[in-house]
Formats: structure tokens, C-alpha cells, sequence
């Protein structure tokens, strides 16, 4: 039976269990017994003891069947492609498992043939014994529990556990994923600092991922140079553009909605500027890439300059108009949070607005915009769609906002989109990118918090 | 200014000193705040400019110029086995019978340039409009029906004006004949323009003039409903635990330590972890919409739980202190009273956790949903793109009337997030409640 229906026959078995159990006990209380808990928990109790076992051991043995003949299958390899190892088994293993979902191409070989039929063989066994013995649990925990139903069993607690203990999980997902990431791109780093060196791949000042004949590990003597300098300078050049428009914009939006704004002017404002948030960043990327970027080369080019088309400052530009809003609402909450007294204080010295709110109200606010400037920059530094769309491939080292540069997240995309050889330096260089990539965001991250953390004063 | 400006002055003298600098002052305070709101000034000009630009690109692009041809259905020769079967329609001459309706048009016998030439001024995908046409209506054949294919690209362009008349004939993408046909078929009245059905039935195609967004639209849809059936009880849940029961301890504050830098992760990140982890390690297959939304679950599990938790802590403890009071558990609390008054503020958070999985492309070009596929999606574990990766590969593609059904399909994107948007702030003005 697959995977699918049998879960839907525990779904089933645990439902008729929960109307048994629950029955049970209403008629009981009919006949005038007193229950620790609702026949509702006696109900639930008895259906989720005979679920919940029976769905785990499914689950198991589902994922541990498959990597068991995976394993066994190999006894059926020709002598050669086990000495070769490595991508040959890989190639043997899709051979066997397209032959036994019935893809065949051309005549199979005879230890094709063999593998996937002993294949068919462990298959069907494992899951009837499955089926069987899942079946059995269900019905064996159902019961079980079902005779546990008595006026003194506290059924109502027993659930409360259960629930609880699948909040606990739920919570830790966010650990699984955060795992999940750090592993993903880890492993394909260090492989990756096998074929090259991390002091050639931090400190290099080209980068050329593209003969694929240059493995470090094969003959030698190829081109392909590793260095991450070039995206990393690309990358600070794109966000520093982004930032040089949304700060100052950004930060007189946000004194100006705090300090100046009447209330309803600024609940029909804050929403507005929000939109820029919402805007997917691949519309971005096509307005960048269709609409500023030859702008900015005719403009240029009326003005003399030699302007990429692909430049940075017309994927910055967009950028920058991208991260406005984040940059305002932030500095806003930051600039509310500042205490009326101070500026009170400052009025009663006789200071106007502005005065307060320059020399009073921005002071005490500083920390916390700092912080969201550093947000800011973590958010540009790992925007990816608009400089895919507009900001090219070229890895040119240039601190020209004219020149066309690439950014680590483009690069990251332009290698792992689509077909790749999983062993090659090209590939893994993507994950050892993304690594980079992630200790930059987090510390920025992490910088910002302890920012706020060290200047924030206690007014109250 | 220290208190030296003012010693050894008469009152009157400093008053006027002080009056001299308001003057000042007050300028200072006017260029201010002109700052502020020039500030923001030039942040709505950039929405007006951004919303403008593809408004004005993208709502031509809704529409298309049609041709009308008279197409004789000659059963015989349109089924050939007489089945309607998908065979015996395909193994047809749908083709021949629209160019003989062409040539009609026009009324010409046709040599073979003006066939070459009119071959190439509707869709490529006439004949499989006009096979799609008998098996949707099986009791015309026989007779001729005016239908209206499409006229291919560069036609499209033509009539836009992006081609010129006057541009010389070795410059241009179609030549004089060509130009001189579609003027007789405009002075017969068999070109119109309205409303494009390739653009939302048709899926995607390499020629821009047949190319749609029916399988993307479907794509995004099945994404979306396998992302929020993950994101929001593990979403909920997690707050829960986080807001009701967890203790002050170590553990906890890893979780929330946790929640807090994934909500930082780039979100190619979160692709590059559903390659790793979901097609490599456990081998799912690639750009299936089951991998596309587990991969942005994970990516909006931070907003949901964020919001979520916000929504519980507002609802006050006295809310919990009756419930208690009156003998319920710590879970009937929760379940009973806590999760119903804070479910619009967590649906909110979810709704704009949605907004933002619909709108994002980055993981999903790493997980393989960037493929060309040209079959509508049918299941979860069929090959799909979506919405923003569409609009993404269109935006590649060099043809003139792409750039117009590039911006067509982000207004559609823009239109189905601000309808989201709008559903989330409803729904808090409608259910939120003051305390």
C-alpha cells in the first residue's frame, strides 16, 4: 500500500477510535458515572494513542526501507563501477531506480535487470510487513487505550501532554532550519576549500568560475581562478549607491512623519510608503534592468561618461528606492520611542522644531537608526533579483558606480540555476559564497543588535 | 550658544540680538521641515514612477490584435478518423484550412511567397486554437465559422507602432508585402484588438504572441496552498508555545535567537537549503511546487511567528485569569479563549507572510522552478513555475511584445499581492479589538 493511503487509513482508524472511546464514556455518564475528564479527552486520547505511534514508525520506516536498498542494490553493481565509486554509483543507482518506476531505455542490461527485480522483491515485502505491522500498531495502541477508559483516568492530562509535546516540536523547526542551512552549505564549503585554498578564495582579486577543464583536483594548468574580491567590492558598490538614496530619504521621511506630520496625514503616508516594500523584487529588477539602466547610460552618454549598461548605479538606484520604506518605518518607531519630555525640555529652552529635534530628539534616537541602517545594509547585501536583472555578470573589480559589476547573490544564482555537475569547484564555489554570504548578513545582524543593546538609554 | 554671547548686554540689546537671529532661526526651521516632506515627496514620486511605468507598459500588454479568418470545419479533413479523439484532430490539416482561410482573406490563389509570407502573420498556434475550437464545439464542423486567431509578434508590433512604415525595408522585422497584406486585412475590417485570452489561458511559449500565464498563475496557487498548510499551524503553534508555555531558559532563548536570525537570511539562502537538502539529500524532484512551498514555508515561518506571538501578547492576561478562575486547564485556556480572540491578528501576519512567498523568486530559481514548462501543472509533485519566475524568464526573452506581456503578468502578480494586502488590513480593522 503507498505511502498516502496507508496514512489515510491511520487518519481513519484513529477517527473511528475517537468516536469509540468518546461513546464509551458518554454512555457511562449517562448511566450516571462521574469522569475525571470530558468524554471529548477520553475520545481524543484513545484516537491519538492509536495515530500518533503508528504515523511515526510509518514515517521511519518509509525513510529507512529506501536507504537500506539503496544500500543492499550495490551488491548487484558490476566490479567496475564500484572501483570507480563516487558519480558512477550515482548513475547505477538512477539506472536501477528508473527501471524499477518503469522507465526503460532500450534493452537494460542483465545486473540491471537482476538489481531492479530483487529491488521489486525487497519493495513489495517491506511494505506488507509495513502495512501489517503499522496496521497492528494502530489497532493495538487504539485498544490498549481504549480499556484504559475508566471514571478515575485522567485522559484531559494525558492529551495535554501530547499537544504540548507537538507545540515543542513545532518551536524547534526554526533550530531545524537554521540547521538545516548552516549544514547545506558547510560540507560543499569545505569540499570546496579542498580543491581551493580559503586564502586564494577570500583574498583573490579575479574571478574566472567559468573553464570547467581547470579542476584543481584534475590535471591542473587551467584558468579558472576563485577569488570572492571581485563580487564582494561589487556588492558594497551596489549597496552603498542603494544607501546613499534611501538614508537620507529614508531618514528625513521618517522625522518628518514623527516630528511634523498630522495624524491622519501620516496614516495615509505610512501605508503608501509601504507599498515599496511589498513591490516583489523582480518587478524591481525589470524596472532596473528596462527602464533606469538605459536611462542612466543616455544620460551618461550625453554627458560624456562611458556608462555600462548593465551599471551599478542603476541597480543600486533601484535598490535603494527598495529599501526606503524599511528604513523609514524602522527610524520612525525608533524616533516615536524617544520620550516627550525631551522635547518639551528643549521647546521650554525656547529651541524650535527642528532645533529640538536636531540637537534632542535625533541624539537620543541615534543608536537605533544606526541599527536600521545596518538592517538596511544586511537587506541590500543579500537582494538578489534586481541585481540578477540588471546589475550583469561581469566581475570586474571597480569601485566605479558607472562600471558593470556582479554581486555575490547573482553569482550564486547564475551558478546553481539550472543543470549542475555536483562535484566541480564551479559548483561547490556557490556554496562556499553563500557561506560568506551568510556570516555577512548575520554579523551585520548581529552588529545591529548590539548596537541597540550598548547606547540605549533608560528613560523611564 | 553659550551664556558669554549675552553678558555685559542691556536687556534691550539682547532682545534685539535674539530677534535679529530668529529671523534665522525660523528660515532654518521652514528649510527643515520643506526637507522632510520633499523627502517624502520624492519617495511617493518614485511609487508614481514605478506604478506608472508598468501600467503603462503592462495594460497594453492585457490586450492583443486578433485576425478574423472564415475557417471552413471540413470534417473530413479537420478528423479524420471521425472520432474527435485527440489523434485523429492533431493527425488533421487544422493548419491548411486556416492558411486557405488566409488566403481567402485576402482574396488571393496564392503563389507561394504570399503563403510563406501569410504563414507568418498569425500565431504559430492557430492550429491548435482551431483544434481546441471543434472540441469545444463539435457541432459546427461542417460549416465555416468566423474565428479569431492571433497575429503573430512582430504583426502585434507592427500595429502598436514599435514597427515602422518608414523605417527602409532591409531594417525592418517585416518586409513591404507583408505590411501591404495587413493593410487590405484592416480595410476589410478583419483585424481587431480587446482583451488577450492567450494572456491568461494560454501557458507559456516561446512565441510572444501565444505566451500566457495560466500554468505560472496555477503553479504560484499550488506553491501557496502547500506553504501556508505548513507555515501556519507550525507557525501558530510555535508561537504558542513561545508565548503561553515555554520557560525562561536556555532553550528557549536558543529558539527565539533562532527565529530572529532567520528572519535576517537572505532568502537565496533558503533556496540554496532546499537544493542541499530536499533534491540532493532526499532526492525530490526538481521544480515541483511540494519542494517550492516547503522551501518558502520555512522562508515565512519567521514573519507568521513573529505576528502570531504579537497577537497573543495582546490579548490581555485578565482573559486568561477568568478562564483559569473559573477551572479551565492551562491548555483550555489557550485553545478555548487566548487562540480564538488573537486568530485575525495571526491571520493577518499570515496573510502578509502569503504576499511575500508569492512575490519571491530567488529560491525558487534554486530549486529548479525556473524550468520551461508548457503543461498546466496538475499536482503538487508536477513540474511548475510560478508568477515572479515567469514574469523573471519572460523579462529575458528579446521580442518587442514580450517586454508589454512581461509587464501584463507583474500587473496581474501587483494586483493579486494588493488584493492580499487589503484583505489583511480588513480583516484587522473589522475583527481587532481594543481592550
Amino acid at each position: 500500500m503507498a505511502f498516502s493511503s496507508l496514512f489515510l487509513l491511520l487518519i481513519a482508524i484513529g477517527a473511528l477510535f475517537y468516536f469509540a472511546g468518546k461513546r464509551r464514556v458518554d454512555h457511562a455518564r449517562a448511566a450516571g458515572q462521574t469522569f475525571h475528564s470530558l468524554p471529548n479527552y477520553h475520545g481524543l486520547w484513545t484516537g491519538l494513542l492509536a495515530l500518533v505511534p503508528a504515523t511515526l514508525v510509518l514515517l521511519v520506516w518509509s525513510i529507512v526501507d529506501i536507504q537500506l536498498f539503496q544500500h543492499w542494490v550495490r551488491d548487484f553493481y558490476p566490479a567496475e563501477v564500484l572501483a570507480a565509486g563516487g558519480s558512477q554509483e550515482v548513475v547505477a543507482l538512477a539506472k536501477v531506480e528508473n527501471l524499477v518506476a518503469g522507465v526503460r531505455f532500450g534493452e537494460p542490461e542483465a545486473w540491471l535487470v537482476q538489481a531492479s527485480d530483487a529491488w521489486m522483491t525487497w519493495s513489495s515485502t517491506s511494505t506488507w510487513l509495513k502495512s501489517l505491522f503499522v496496521i497492528g500498531l494502530a489497532l493495538g495502541c487504539g485498544l490498549f487505550s481504549y480499556r484504559q477508559i475508566s471514571p478515575n483516568f485522567r485522559a484531559r492530562n494525558g492529551v495535554e501532554r501530547i499537544i504540548a509535546g507537538a507545540l515543542i516540536v513545532a518551536s524547534t523547526i526554526a533550530i531545524l532550519t537554521t540547521l538545516g542551512i548552516v549544514v547545506s552549505v558547510l560540507f560543499e564549503t569545505i569540499r570546496f576549500f579542498k580543491l581551493v585554498p580559503p586564502t586564494e578564495f577570500i583574498f583573490g582579486t579575479e574571478w574566472n568560475p567559468q573553464f570547467e577543464g581547470a579542476e584543481r583536483a584534475g590535471s591542473g594548468g587551467g584558468t579558472a581562478v576563485y577569488g570572492m574580491l571581485p563580487m564582494f567590492v561589487g556588492t558594497f558598490l551596489i549597496s552603498t549607491v542603494a544607501l546613499v538614496v534611501a538614508v537620507p530619504v529614508g531618514l528625513a521621511s521618517a522625522i518628518y512623519l514623527a516630528e511634523y506630520a498630522k495624524p491622519k496625514t501620516r496614516a495615509t503616508i505610512k501605508p503608501l510608503l509601504e507599498i515599496l516594500a511589498g513591490v516583489p523584487t523582480v518587478v524591481y529588477g525589470f524596472f532596473a534592468a528596462l527602464t533606469v539602466a538605459p536611462m542612466i547610460k543616455n544620460i551618461g552618454e550625453a554627458l560624456g561618461l562611458t556608462v555600462a549598461s548593465e551599471s551599478a548605479l542603476a541597480a543600486g538606484l533601484v535598490m535603494g528606492v527598495m529599501i526606503i520604506p524599511f528604513i523609514s518605518s524602522l527610524a520612525d518607531d525608533v524616533i516615536n520611542s524617544v520620550p516627550q519630555s525631551l522635547r518639551d525640555a528643549a521647546y521650554g529652552l525656547g529651541s524650535t522644531k527642528s532645533e529640538a529635534t536636531r540637537q534632542v530628539v535625533l541624539p537620543a534616537a541615534l543608536p537605533g537608526i544606526v541599527a536600521a541602517i545596518i538592517l538596511a545594509v544586511s537587506r541590500a547585501v543579500g537582494e538578489t533579483m534586481i541585481v540578477v536583472m540588471a546589475a550583469g555578470l561581469a566581475a570586474n573589480l571597480s569601485f566605479n558606480p558607472l562600471d558593470a559589476v556582479t554581486t555575490v547573490t547573482s553569482q550564486i544564482v547564475t551558478i546553481l540555476v539550472g543543470d549542475q555537475e555536483f562535484e566541480s569547484a564551479k559548483t561547490l564555489s556557490a556554496f562556499a559564497l553563500s557561506t560568506m554570504l551568510i556570516i555577512l548578513t548575520l554579523g551585520l545582524n548581529f552588529f545591529a543588535l548590539q548596537i541597540v543593546k550598548k547606547y540605549r538609554e533608560q528613560y523611564d | 550658544m553659550t551664556d558669554n554671547a549675552f553678558k555685559g548686554l542691556s536687556p534691550q540689546e539682547a532682545t534685539a540680538r535674539v530677534q535679529a537671529s530668529l529671523k534665522l532661526r525660523k528660515a532654518k526651521e521652514s528649510r527643515f521641515r520643506l526637507m522632510g516632506a520633499s523627502a517624502i515627496g520624492l519617495a511617493l514620486l518614485f511609487l508614481v514612477v514605478l506604478f506608472g511605468g508598468i501600467l503603462h507598459k503592462g495594460v497594453p500588454g492585457l490586450f492583443q490584435y486578433y485576425v478574423t479568418l472564415d475557417v471552413e470545419l471540413n470534417q473530413e479533413r479537420l478528423d479524420p478518423k471521425g472520432d474527435l479523439s485527440v489523434e485523429s484532430l492533431y493527425s488533421g490539416d487544422a493548419d491548411a484550412l486556416i492558411l486557405e482561410a488566409a488566403l481567402r482573406s485576402i482574396g488571393e490563389e496564392g503563389g507561394r511567397k504570399t503563403k510563406r509570407a501569410l504563414r507568418k502573420m498569425y500565431s504559430s498556434g492557430s492550429g491548435i486554437r482551431l483544434i481546441e475550437y471543434v472540441q469545444a464545439n463539435p457541432d459546427q464542423l461542417g460549416t465555416t465559422q468566423s474565428i479569431k486567431f492571433a497575429v503573430d509578434d512582430d504583426i502585434d508590433s507592427f500595429m502598436r507602432g514599435f514597427i515602422q512604415r518608414e523605417t527602409p525595408e532591409e531594417d525592418r522585422r517585416i518586409d513591404n508585402y507583408t505590411i501591404s497584406i495587413v493593410d487590405r486585412w484592416q480595410e476589410a475590417g478583419l483585424i481587431s484588438y480587446h482583451l488577450s485570452d492567450y494572456l491568461f489561458f494560454g501557458s507559456a511559449s516561446r512565441d510572444a504572441e501565444m505566451a500566457g500565464i495560466k500554468g505560472a498563475l496555477i503553479g504560484s496557487l499550488t506553491t501557496l496552498f502547500i506553504c501556508i498548510s505548513i507555515a501556519f499551524p507550525l507557525g501558530v503553534a510555535a508561537a504558542v508555545y513561545l508565548e503561553e508555555l515555554a520557560p525562561k531558559n536556555r532553550f528557549t532563548e536558543i529558539i527565539e535567537i533562532n527565529i530572529n536570525n532567520l528572519a535576517a537570511v537572505p532568502s537565496v539562502v533558503f533556496g540554496i537549503m532546499g537544493l542541499a537538502i530536499f533534491i540532493v539529500a532526499f532526492g525530490m524532484p526538481r521544480s515541483i511546487p511540494l519542494v517550492g512551498g516547503i522551501v518558502l514555508a520555512l522562508m515565512t515561518l519567521p514573519t507568521i511567528i513573529i505576528s502570531s506571538r504579537a497577537a497573543i501578547r495582546a490579548v490581555p492576561p485578565s482573559i486568561r485569569d477568568a478562564a483559569l478562575g473559573i477551572g479551565a486547564s492551562k491548555m483550555q485556556t489557550i485553545f478555548h479563549h487566548v487562540l480564538p480572540l488573537a486568530l485575525p491578528g495571526m491571520l493577518t501576519g499570515t496573510i502578509i507572510g502569503m504576499a511575500q512567498a508569492l512575490g519571491e523568486t530567488a529560491p525558487l530559481l534554486m530549486i529548479g522552478m525556473v524550468a520551461f514548462i508548457v503543461d498546466i501543472p496538475e499536482g503538487f509533485m508536477d513540474p511548475a513555475t510560478v508568477l515572479p519566475v515567469q514574469i523573471f524568464m519572460w523579462a529575458d526573452f528579446a521580442e518587442r511584445m514580450f517586454i508589454q506581456k512581461t509587464s501584463a503578468a507583474i500587473i496581474i502578480l501587483l494586483a493579486f499581492l494588493i488584493i492580499m494586502n487589503a484583505a489583511a488590513i480588513m480583516l484587522r480593522k473589522k475583527l481587532e479589538r481594543r481592550w
